[in-house]
């Protein structure tokens, strides 16, 4: 294994090329700002195309078009630029274009339109939350994998210290399993055959061979994200089995509460940590599972609560979920704020559970 | 003069017109009596199948009547969003650079909802050609105002007729793109005619071999008759086009390499 030095935006885009993106359009928006760059260094090298959108609604719309002619096509940006990408992503949902979006955020509140989405229609988007650069860089080839294995728009939700820091990054291309061949991909041949092909939200297909319409695609659709859900949900635990006290938490979030959590085993406390992987599939099972025991389950992440109501819809106890995260941003609006710290996290826990043992 | 043997059975079966449909066409379309817009459809298609590239064409369709028309069209097509189509046409063709890409819009989806992406695709000079099909009404939702609707024309959002103190004026967009530097085919005709039928046809055929030859970036607006969304007899669509859309939008040419 050789380490590399990089920057999580350099090693993301040197990933994302690895993984087979060659077309990328986007806008800038900082901290997702360093990945645009890098893709428009990287990505003509591959012999991929890259494109300064006019905005990110055109980034996102000219990475649907790449993919919806076969290529593995991506975009990014972060908060309100992917939120203007929303009407797109649940497009690309519905008439299942494979496209990856880079949402490397400010922050944690970024997790309602990662998970839920602004966009219309029943549909969901597969969303990655890597604790840091190394997990990113897998995230990233497994979104593309994803993306192409379910036709649905896949989310990286990064944050300032992915995209901004520097670790040894071990780059090689990783094998995710067999995919079904793209042959429902736009490439002109299907002209006056009779059978030319369709991407299409409605899918009313031809007049002379009707397609499955909106009433029995979008149910199909939903069912296709049922069966997701069933399948792709990943997490991380440690420390569950005999803790009383839970810690969520999910990105570099996660990080910080796994560091504070070991210190707190050492100093003789039962706690434990769970840290949702995908945000979207969210792991409840496996949260229900983990939670089973605990008299308190915290949820630290840094927004006003957000992936909160999931924790409450999935812990053993939802009376027993408490909130000790926080919206917490820097002055620069560009990273975190005071509460990403240690010390801080560590105080939260003890204090809930001195409160609830008191 | 010719005089007809009819001692004789005929050498060949009689033709309807139905027969001279371009094979393109896999139904009929089901828009309103004198709509302009399939004849544009077919004229296009007959296009794509003069120039040989019907199998290697790939078709971007945005939303208006004529979204009903990737049902009947034999071609390649993704249907996108309102006003994205230069945006995803910029996308496939910069993946399959062989491919003969068109969008398909309205004045609505291109004025409106989507000026920005037309705008910025010339000005990339993107090896596209789009086509817009501008009857100065929200025809697929019953006659409302666009962007491109004359003044003194009345629609169910100017009822008194568009006045430029409280509606603005209309947006010429074949001007706005031929002022762009990466635009290398922009032209205006309509289909009101005969005459301007076959002019259309010609224009097109002009602008996709436009885009084959990589010059860069080629719009047709076409002016279209909506009796309908124009609240006028069926059979005066035509003269009302050319009475108020062609006077507002000059046909012709603007540029051309």
């Amino acid at each position: 294994m050789t380490l590399r030095l990089l920057e999580g935006s350099a090693a993301i885009a040197e990933s994302a090329i690895v993984a087979g993106c060659r077309f990328f359009a986007g806008y800038p928006m900082s901290p997702f700002t360093g990945l645009l760059e890098n893709m428009s260094h990287q990505l003509p090298a591959a012999g991929g195309v890259f494109l300064n959108a006019e905005s990110e609604i055109e980034g996102v719309n000219m990475a649907l078009g790449a993919a919806a002619a076969g290529a593995r096509a991506a975009t990014g940006s972060c908060g309100q630029g992917i939120a203007l990408m929303q009407e797109t992503i649940a497009e690309a949902a519905l008439n299942q274009t494979p496209i990856v979006v880079f949402n490397m955020a400010r922050n944690q509140q970024d997790y309602f339109q990662c998970t839920r989405g602004g966009g219309w229609g029943d549909y969901r988007t597969i969303t990655l939350a890597p604790k840091d650069i190394p997990e990113a860089v897998e995230h990233t080839q497994l979104l593309f994998h994803l993306a192409d294995k379910h036709r649905a728009p896949t989310i990286l939700y990064g944050d300032p210290l992915i995209a901004q820091t520097r670790v040894g990054v071990d780059m090689r291309p990783l094998d995710f399993g067999p995919l079904p061949p793209k042959d429902w991909a736009l490439d002109g041949t299907g002209g006056g055959t009779g059978r030319s092909r369709q991407v299409w939200t409605w899918a009313m297909g031809k007049a002379t061979d009707p397609g499955p319409g909106p009433d029995r695609h979008w149910r199909a659709v939903g069912e296709k994200f049922d069966a997701i859900a069933a399948v792709e949900a990943r997490h991380e635990q440690s420390g569950v089995d005999d803790a009383e006290t839970v810690v969520v938490a999910f990105g570099s979030a996660a990080k910080f509460v796994e560091y504070v959590v070991a210190e707190l085993r050492a100093d003789g406390h039962r706690v434990g940590w769970f840290r949702p992987v995908t945000l979207w599939p969210f792991p409840g099972a496996a949260l229900e599972r983990a939670t089973t025991q605990a008299k308190n389950v915290l949820v630290f992440e840094l927004n006003a609560g957000q992936m909160l109501d999931d924790v409450r819809m999935h812990a053993a106890d939802r009376g027993a979920v408490r909130f000790i995260g926080g919206v917490s941003i820097a002055e620069s609006g560009l990273a975190y704020g005071d509460l990403l710290d240690a010390p801080v996290i560590r105080q939260r826990i003890l204090d809930e559970i001195e409160e609830r043992t008191a | 003069m010719t005089t007809i043997d009819t001692s004789q059975p005929p050498t060949q079966p009689a033709r309807k017109v139905a027969d001279f449909k371009p094979s393109l066409l896999l139904g009929e379309h089901s828009l309103c009596p004198g709509c302009g817009e399939p004849v544009a459809l077919r004229v296009l298609l007959e296009v794509l199948q003069e120039l040989d590239i019907v199998q290697r064409t790939i078709g971007v369709v945005g939303h208006g009547c004529y979204g009903s028309f990737v049902r009947i069209m034999d071609i390649d097509v993704l249907q996108c969003l309102h006003g994205r189509a230069p945006a995803c046409a910029t996308g496939i063709k910069r993946v399959r650079p062989d491919c003969a890409v068109f969008t398909m819009q309205g004045d609505g989806d291109m004025a409106n909802e989507g000026l920005q992406e037309v705008l910025h695709a010339a000005a990339r000079g993107e090896k596209i050609t789009c086509v817009m099909l501008n009857n100065g009404v929200f025809g697929d939702t019953g006659g409302q105002q666009t962007a491109t609707t004359v003044l003194g024309q009345r629609t169910k959002t100017s009822l008194e007729g568009r006045n430029a103190e409280t509606h603005g004026y209309p947006i010429p967009v074949a001007e706005l793109v031929a002022g762009l530097r990466g635009a290398a085919y922009v032209a205006r005709t309509a289909v009101s005619t005969a005459a301007g039928v076959a002019q259309t046809k010609r224009t097109l055929r002009r602008a996709f071999e436009v885009q084959l030859s990589g010059a860069g970036f080629g719009l047709v607006e076409i002016l279209t008759m909506c009796p309908t969304g124009w609240f006028v007899p069926t059979a005066e669509g035509p003269d009302y086009l050319t009475g108020s859309l062609e006077q507002a939008y000059p046909l012709g040419e603007l540029v051309s390499p």
